[in-house]
């Protein structure tokens, strides 16, 4: 008998379903989207790594994260644009401010940011002793949030893998960026100049491992939409190149030889930098496989009513 | 808004005809789209999207033998012999206790949109009629609404890349005439109207029904204390609204915005405390 088969004179063990077909629509985004939620979250945080340095001294770590911030808020808009219907139509997105709209808040606070970073980014080139100033506080104040604001974005839906993990959602993509923003650093900077890099990797590793098991723990049977198929096995990804990460970061803490530390450095940065970029797609394709289950939509709704006491 | 104008789709009355579904295309001239055989009853269009704005499910129920106690079982036999000939509700059993639901689904127009509130671009609005419509020339297809829609009625036209939905008949209305769809149904299964009347028609006809022995039947989406703060096209069901593939309680997402912006102020000043705190450990 087909889910939708039962009539409802008996109570049912378990919500209806219309030929098992799903309530809600998938999303329409494509690949693009998953790798803008990584090069926001790559610019976003990167700016702020850079802030820091810069106000800290640290030079050389200070001129390749804006170079990474950079590269970040150049590539994102592109994305974001190649994946709209409407391509010449992008500017609509600064035709109105929508504060409803996490998606035309995205759009201002990238364009907010990249600006302040481009700015910043220019000035720590030309000037090799800058101390830092009001560019790179902005650029470092909209960073945070470029690099949390995505997850607002797709928690702000009716899918619900995404909606009802909103308290943890944001937690994991500033902990992923976090993260992609000490692998970029790791990448490019001397050992000796990229310890704070490695303390953030490290704290980012574990902040997103936490929350990651946090928000499967609250998501109860949603969370089967991350564990199965694509999802699944980008997130097993994510999880196994960010421990390695770690370890390889771990492993630093000793005295190396200048030659090993440096490929020691970069091999826990390139990791970090996939482990990010797994993160993303395994979220992404969580939203796919949620939406398409119509139970995932339907029994959380009937829980609720059934907390509140009453019937449909 | 006191002229705010929708839809009452008694489902206890639609006869599964399709009209509104060929009446709104035509009207509409929304683009063929692939039909054929569903394997889902007498359901060959499949759901709600950018060309289909109007859309009949067919649910095809046989009811448990041997219920407990009886009483459901043959209160619903003796709805059904009286039912076609007494009452003119055509989505009823026979006596071997099958039964049809059938249904035309569209777009709900809620209160609280959360298509309109997520759209980035301003394209979806809010008309003078309080319906909820998408302006073609504005929106540049991002998709947002696709998602942000709790009833899954959005969707994005692959060959033009944009959004369509319902209007409900926006032109027409213009012109004071009712939507194709109510125009051309024939058992009045849709009817067009002031919400606030057809509310009480609504009520009124439930009323009728449950005094006649169809305690089943319930109205969805009239109630503007909903999580989308009630449909402008509401219905009358028979069975879980998620027996039609309707979500048994939708909220729109914009009502939990707020918990998911703390959260990523939260987690943004996280990852500022995070990086300070690796410079200064990093100080030695």
């Amino acid at each position: 008998m087909s889910p939708g088969g039962e009539a409802s004179l008996v109570p049912r063990e378990q919500p209806s379903t219309y030929y098992g077909r799903p309530v809600v629509k998938p999303p329409v985004w494509k690949p693009e989207i998953p790798f803008y939620f990584f090069s926001g979250g790559l610019a976003g945080a990167s700016a702020v790594l850079a802030a820091a340095a810069t106000f800290a001294g640290r030079r050389q770590l200070a001129r390749r994260a804006w170079a990474g911030a950079f590269a970040g808020v150049a590539v994102s808009p592109t994305l974001l644009i190649k994946d709209l219907g409407k391509p010449s139509r992008f500017f609509n997105m600064l035709r109105v401010f929508k504060v409803t709209s996490p998606m035309n808040l995205g759009a201002w606070l990238l364009a907010a940011n990249g600006g302040a970073t481009m700015l910043a980014a220019a000035l720590n080139a030309r000037d090799g002793e800058r101390r830092g100033g009001a560019p790179e506080i902005a650029a470092a104040a909209l960073g945070a949030p470029l690099a949390t604001y995505t997850a607002v974005l797709i928690s702000n839906s009716a899918i619900p893998a995404w909606s009802e993990a909103r308290w943890q959602l944001p937690f994991v993509f500033a902990a992923s960026a976090g993260a992609s923003a000490a692998g970029a650093a790791l990448l490019t900077v001397e050992p000796g100049e990229a310890a704070p890099a490695r303390a953030l990797g490290a704290s980012a590793v574990f902040v997103e491992q936490a929350a990651t098991l946090l928000m499967h723990r609250r998501l109860g049977d949603l969370s089967s939409a991350y564990e199965e198929g694509a999802a699944g096995r980008y997130g097993k990804a994510s999880r196994a190149l960010s421990l390695a990460a770690a370890g390889l970061l771990a492993a630093g803490r000793r005295e190396l030889p200048p030659r090993a530390a440096r490929t020691l450095g970069a091999a826990a940065g390139a990791l970090l930098l996939t482990g990010s970029v797994c993160k993303r797609w395994s979220v992404f394709k969580a939203g796919f496989r949620s939406a398409e289950d119509p139970l995932q939509t339907v029994r959380p709704q009937r829980e609720r009513i059934g907390r509140r006491g009453g019937g449909a | 808004m006191s002229d705010r104008v929708g839809f009452f789709t008694d489902t206890s009355v639609c006869i599964g005809c399709k009209a509104c579904e060929v009446a709104c295309k035509e009207w509409n001239e929304v683009p063929a789209d692939p039909q054929g055989f569903s394997g889902a009853s007498y359901d060959n269009s499949g759901e709600l999207g950018a060309d289909r704005w109007r859309h009949v499910a067919f649910i095809e129920q046989k009811l448990p033998v041997g219920v407990e106690g009886g009483a459901p079982d043959s209160w619903v036999r003796e709805a059904a012999k009286q039912s076609l000939v007494e009452q003119g509700v055509a989505a009823q059993s026979d006596e071997e206790g099958f039964r049809w639901l059938m249904s035309s689904d569209v777009c709900k127009h809620c209160t609280d949109a959360g298509c309109l509130d997520a759209c980035p671009t301003g394209s979806i609005f809010r008309t003078e009629f309080g319906t909820v419509v998408v302006q073609e020339d504005i929106c540049n297809g991002c998709g947002y609404c696709v998602v942000a829609c709790p009833f899954g009625v959005l969707d994005q036209r692959e060959e033009d890349g944009r959004v369509w939905k319902c209007t409900l008949c926006y032109d027409r209305l213009k012109d004071d005439m009712e939507p194709a769809c109510a125009q051309a149904c024939p058992t009045d299964s849709i009817q067009f109207g002031e919400l606030d009347e057809l509310r009480e028609r609504a009520a009124e006809r439930v009323e009728v029904l449950h005094r006649r022995g169809h305690d089943e039947a319930r109205l969805y989406g009239e109630s503007e204390d909903d999580g989308v703060g009630g449909f402008g096209a509401f219905f009358l069901l028979l069975d879980e609204p998620e027996t039609y593939r309707l979500p048994p309680d939708p909220v729109a997402p914009t009502r939990r915005a707020g918990a998911a912006w703390a959260a990523a102020g939260a987690a943004g000043a996280a990852l500022l405390a995070g990086v300070a705190a690796s410079f200064l450990g990093a100080r030695s």
